[in-house]
């Protein structure tokens, strides 16, 4: 296999682990909402309706940034990343 | 100053911010002096747009580069900021905390769409656009799948999901500068037209981009300034969005109390147009997992179609950038929806809760309607009460309230200086006009550098190009302002349909694009225009009295447009020939950062 396709297979691997978290709190949580909402959530609040005011949004927030460092690594382990005076 | 522009602008934007407070304190020591409620509106909304003009102004450009995307150098946090002003349209800021207040929980599918969006963005497609190197969006289309019929169908898509959202965004310039400004509706559209070709008309992209971040400077600020005082203010919370818990559950114990007693029809009849009580529970689980799901999943996918969204990271340095740079846009957008619900709580409980200075309800409706905010936010067609069972008390479901008081009058109800008032017209007139103007460039881009340059007249100089550019922009301004002052639908309505519509033509063609190597010209071309078509019929089906299915209504038919797309899509590159050798080498270059661009300098 070439260094490309090793590095677009990992890629993509990057890319199901960052959609699988992303499915959790974009649907997973909701699929229970009736359900999770009876327990208290962080900082006191119904736990559905927090996700829904501000936990998953937070939880894409600090998703991205971690796909992001997680890419430039696989960018950098074969030397696909750009030069900085690109 | 010293160094160039682009090193100097946390300086150039620092002070700007400062000189931003340090107006806000002037109109407040000028109101304690006496200034009147209209001139502070009036001063507000006429300073921040005349530095927009001037912003504008100052980048005006003759280079394609620097018109088209910003001459690809704005900083990942500054276009991230950007980008947020850019998404977070009037209706974000105006009407979001009162679908909220009225509707709960299921309307707050919203807020987790419009935010998860972003990891699709980031993920299938953002990085991979940037590494392409192209102008527009179906720059990508049009040379990734080859061919003008491609390149022309992405057109189409663009421009009907973008038209049916920028009506919408002048719609909400013209109400806040009606309001603002004391003029008829009908003008101040116009008014806000200009005020929104000012800021793009000269500069294009870049233009737009250093507005965009000034414009999210304020409207950030008009958004949370209040949010906190009225928390601190209520003794709710130094900081809210950590310390409602109690709030929500008070409202939760005052719900159960007073009860949700349904109005009868003849009653109902008596009440405003757009006005609605509360009648649903502020934080219960109040819609099935799929009517939440399946909005979320749209707005999801919809974020991720949308031209002027996608075309804000071709304008960063680096595919490297391009990654960052989404993840800052989606904090700086978190900053303002999580404080929406915030705002939200507060507003209602400082209305419903009897034992607080400002509640209404249970006191006698005389006494109410001798308040001095009811008196004006009632000639506003905002408010409205009515005693439909006689009993002389304001009962809960005797109370009604437009959508967009919850943002516009909690500052008054909770006794804020009236400066917090002209500060939040100027700051939804910026959400509204960094809405409208990333919208009105995408589409005039799309036509005069994919219809006018690539198809028609390919040998067309830069001054020329850019001067048809300009005169579209102008065009496709007026035809907006036009129709948003027929006052057609809803300023939300609109928004989500817009979404439907991109998602239904454009995701699966641009992400099978980039992930799918065998996804070929035929294959893209029944992608777009048959997910487009079949969303559009869905709409008007469901909108004609047809029953739907699979509880996809009216304001997700983008599931169902986006569905068909993927499976037209699918079929028809599986039974045409595998896209050729050199298309083949074009997905490869893209998926790897490193080296040129794909379509280079063009």
């Amino acid at each position: 296999m070439s260094n490309q396709q090793k590095h677009w297979e990992k890629t993509r691997g990057l890319l199901f682990m960052t959609l699988a978290i992303w499915f959790v709190f974009s649907i997973g949580i909701f699929l229970f909402g009736a359900e999770m909402n009876k327990v208290t959530g962080p900082f006191g609040y119904p736990w559905t309706y927090w996700f829904t005011c501000q936990g998953s949004l937070g939880a894409f927030v600090i998703l991205i940034f971690w796909f992001a460092n997680r890419q430039e690594k696989i960018d950098e382990e074969f030397g696909f990343s750009e030069r900085e005076d690109d | 100053m010293k160094g160039n522009f682009i090193d100097n602008l946390p300086r150039v934007y620092g002070i700007y911010t400062g000189g931003f407070i340090g107006f806000i304190i002037i109109m407040a020591i000028a109101e304690q002096m006496g200034m009147s409620a209209k001139a502070i509106g009036i001063a507000f909304v006429a300073f921040t747009v005349f530095i927009y003009a001037l912003i504008g102004w100052l980048s005006r450009t003759a280079q394609a580069d620097a018109y088209y995307v910003a001459g690809r150098q704005v900083p990942t946090v500054f276009n991230g900021m950007a980008t947020a002003a850019d998404w977070m349209s009037g209706a974000s800021f105006v009407a979001m905390a009162g679908g909220i207040y009225f509707k709960g929980y299921g309307y707050m599918a919203l807020l987790v769409g419009w935010t998860g969006g972003y990891v699709l963005v980031a993920s299938l497609l953002a990085p991979y656009l940037r590494k392409f190197g192209c102008y527009t969006v179906p720059d990508f289309i049009g040379t990734r799948y080859g061919g003008n019929l491609a390149r022309f169908s992405a057109v189409v898509v663009l421009t009907v999901a973008s038209f049916t959202y920028v009506t919408a965004q002048i719609n909400a310039t013209g109400t806040i500068a009606s309001v603002a400004l004391d003029i008829p509706f009908q003008y101040a559209v116009y008014i806000g037209l200009i005020s929104i070709l000012l800021c793009s008309m000269l500069g294009g992209m870049r233009g737009v981009t250093w507005t965009q971040v000034a414009q999210y400077i304020v409207l950030i600020i008009a958004y949370l300034l209040p949010v906190f005082w009225i928390s601190n203010k209520m003794g709710a919370g130094f900081f809210p969005h950590f310390m409602l818990a109690d709030e929500v559950a008070r409202i939760g114990e005052l719900e159960q109390q007073f009860g949700f007693v349904k109005n009868a029809a003849a009653d109902l009849k008596t009440v405003p147009k757009g006005l609605a009580g509360i009648t649903k529970a502020h934080s219960a689980v109040n819609a099935t997992p799929w009517a939440f799901i399946s909005l979320a999943l749209a707005m999801m996918m919809g974020t991720a179609s949308l031209p002027h969204v996608m075309m804000r990271y071709f304008t960063t340095p680096s595919v490297k950038a391009a990654r960052k740079s989404v993840g800052w846009s989606l904090f700086f957008i978190f900053l303002l929806y999580s404080s929406a619900p915030m705002l939200a709580t507060l507003s209602k409980l400082s209305l419903i809760d009897p034992t607080l200075s400002t509640g209404i309800i249970g006191k006698s409706i005389a006494e109410v309607q001798s308040i001095d905010w009811y008196q004006n936010w009632n000639q506003a067609n905002l408010m409205f009460i009515s005693d439909f069972n006689g009993n002389g008390t304001l009962e809960l479901n005797e109370f009604f309230m437009g959508g967009k008081a919850v943002v516009l009058a909690t500052p008054e109800i909770a006794g804020l200086p009236y400066v917090i008032s002209g500060l939040v017209a100027a700051g939804g007139m910026a959400a509204a006009m960094s809405t409208a103007d990333g919208l009105i460039l995408a589409i005039a881009n799309a036509i005069s550098h994919d219809v006018y340059y690539k198809i028609i007249d390919p040998k067309a100089e830069t001054a020329k190009r850019l001067v048809v550019a300009r005169v579209l922009l102008v065009v496709i301004g007026f035809a907006g302002a036009t129709i948003a002052a027929m006052e057609i639908q809803g300023i939300l309505g609109s928004v989500i349909w817009a979404f439907d519509f991109a998602m239904s033509g454009l995701f699966f063609p641009l992400v099978l694009g980039v992930w799918w190597k065998r996804a070929n010209r035929q294959g893209a071309i029944a992608g777009m225009l048959g997910g487009l078509a079949a969303g559009t019929w869905y709409l008007v089906w469901v909108r004609t009295g047809g029953s739907g299915f699979l509880g996809i209504t009216q304001l997700t038919f983008g599931i169902f447009g986006s569905a068909v797309s993927l499976v037209a899509m699918v079929l028809v590159s599986l039974m045409t020939q595998e896209p050729d050798k050199a298309t083949q080498k074009m997905v490869d270059d893209v998926r790897v950062p490193s080296g040129r661009t794909v379509i280079g300098k063009q």
